[in-house]
């Protein structure tokens, strides 16, 4: 099981301070919406699990582990733009992970090994449905393929967790519901653990088994930077079990359930 | 604004003002001959055919060479060894400026400082280092055009977007490989295009240097019939250099296109 932990997590900006008190368990195989306004520090919470930012207090780890303080292969991440790489075919970018792992000086593969990746690769192409367009550029793809290319690239090195930072924010809602169409068994499949940072709402109640929300909740007028994000709702989606807010566990939550029934 | 010409006519409307200088030129020469049988200042295009003619196709009584052909081994040898050493070097050095801050950090300001330095003005240093032979030639060259490329290079590999870095990370890249195979193949159309504006600032100082110190080169055989006013040759010359130019101009868009397609799909459009 591998489990991502906050602990008593602050992030600070100089005299900002942008999440307080982040306390979070993200269960293996869990996948978790994170929402809220602009400016609640959802992209800042992304950073932190992608060791692209440190915490100024408390820590982030990876099955009870710190993670090395800088982007790796464990996690995989794929942005709202400017994911794929424009300068390699569908082929290229998705077989650019493979070439990276073996070939530490020339990060390209020859022969025997390089038809295996190249397999490896167009299962993975086909499976996001971009068989087609192999050979293409991605400035010839439209933006939802685009973002196709940008997940089968970023499972093709089977990370951990998965980073979804707004993956599907510039795509016209019919491209948008293919791609839910697309995301949701590949999830299942790979048994991953997603963050989706997203600023739709529908969605991340449609997609997620786990939601939590980011707000300001403190204000001081007079010093609006001295009081950063919490995480405000925590929200377990899956099926059979009592949404708990905040502050109750599954237990209570049911018992509450109960009570109710009773009366 | 909307009309736009077809293939045949954008031909035709490229050559007109070419034409119509040719057609100047005839005329003022034919005036000027008119006036004076032995202006050398016009002299019409049969005797520059005449002289090209024997520059071209005669060996030279003194030397024995064909002193279009010497003199053009000779510039362009420089220009190519000048041009190349110093992409090899702007892109090293633009790349490791642009993506590792340290390296920023270090060489950035010394760069911006170098690139102030008028090339002319240590041309005399560099002859008295170098020596007149090749080399402080090619150097001239290379401390011209070097800090132009290192500067923009390393601004566009800096202004590359960050997600494209992260990415290549999480995708289990180290430094050197996101360096070889995510900027460096993403820079070179640029490099090229960047080469193409510096061809004319390398000619200008291949030609400054010949035209101090040499023994063959196009700047050289310039410098050396002006003393004569000989108009039949610098005209040729003139003409000739320029046409190497764009050449050299055209073939770099034609390797621009052809390595790098995927840089191009958005001009197409």
């Amino acid at each position: 099981m591998s489990t991502l932990s906050f602990r008593n997590v602050w992030v600070e900006y100089g005299d900002q301070v942008v999440l307080e008190r982040i306390n979070l368990e993200i269960d293996s195989g869990t996948f978790l919406s994170v929402v809220g306004p602009s400016g609640a520090g959802k992209s800042t919470l992304l950073q932190l699990i992608l060791g692209q930012r440190r915490p100024t207090q408390g820590s982030v780890l990876l099955d009870g582990k710190p993670f090395p303080a800088e982007p790796g292969p464990d996690r995989g991440i794929v942005f709202q733009r400017y994911s794929v790489f424009p300068h390699l075919t569908v082929l290229g970018n998705v077989l650019l992970g493979y070439e990276l792992a073996e070939r530490a000086f020339t990060a390209r593969l020859l022969g025997e090994p390089r038809r295996k990746a190249i397999e490896k690769s167009l299962a993975l192409i086909e499976a996001v449905g971009l068989d087609q367009h192999r050979d293409k550029y991605p400035s010839a793809l439209s933006g939802g393929m685009q973002q196709r290319l940008a997940i089968a690239q970023a499972i093709a090195k089977h990370p951990r967790v998965l980073l979804l930072d707004e993956p599907f924010g510039a795509l016209d809602p019919g491209t948008r519901a293919q791609m839910h169409a697309l995301i949701k068994p590949l999830w299942r499949d790979l048994k991953m653990t997603i963050v989706m940072v997203t600023h739709d709402i529908k969605e991340a109640f449609g997609l997620a088994t786990r939601l939590i929300a980011l707000d300001r909740v403190r204000h001081d007028p007079q010093a609006p930077e001295r009081f950063g994000a919490m995480i405000t709702y925590d929200l377990d989606l899956t099926r059979d079990s009592a949404v708990p807010v905040l502050g109750f566990t599954k237990a209570e939550a049911k018992s509450g359930h109960k009570t109710l029934e009773r009366n | 604004m909307n009309v736009a010409p077809g293939r045949g006519a954008r031909i035709i409307l490229a050559m007109l003002p070419f034409i119509l200088i040719a057609i100047i030129y005839v005329i003022g020469s034919a005036e000027r001959r008119a006036a004076n049988p032995d202006d050398k200042l016009l002299p019409p295009i049969s005797e520059m055919v005449e002289t090209s003619k024997r520059l071209v196709a005669e060996p030279d009584r003194r030397s024995g060479d064909y002193v279009l052909w010497t003199d053009t081994t000779a510039s362009l040898q420089r220009l190519a060894l000048g041009l190349g050493i110093a992409a090899l070097v702007g892109l090293t050095l633009g790349v490791a400026i642009g993506l590792l801050p340290v390296a920023g950090a270090g060489f950035g300001t010394l760069v911006a400082v170098l690139s102030m330095i008028p090339p002319m003005a240590v041309l005399p240093i560099l002859f008295i280092i170098f020596g007149l032979g090749e080399l402080s030639k090619v150097v001239l060259i290379i401390i011209g055009v070097t800090p132009m490329l290192v500067r923009d290079i390393s601004l566009e590999v800096a202004a590359m977007p960050r997600e494209q870095l992260i990415k290549a990370q999480t995708l289990g890249a180290s430094t050197w490989q996101v360096a070889i195979r995510v900027v460096l193949p993403q820079i070179m159309p640029r490099l090229i295009k960047c080469l193409r504006l510096m061809i004319g600032p390398a000619f200008l100082f291949l030609i400054s240097a010949e035209a101090i110190a040499a023994d063959a080169g196009l700047g050289y055989r310039i410098f050396l019939v002006r003393r004569y006013l000989s108009m039949d040759v610098i005209l040729p010359y003139v003409a000739w250099i320029t046409l190497l130019a764009y050449l050299l101009d055209l073939a770099l868009v034609l390797i621009s296109r052809r390595a790098f397609p995927w840089a191009h799909e958005r001009e197409a459009r």
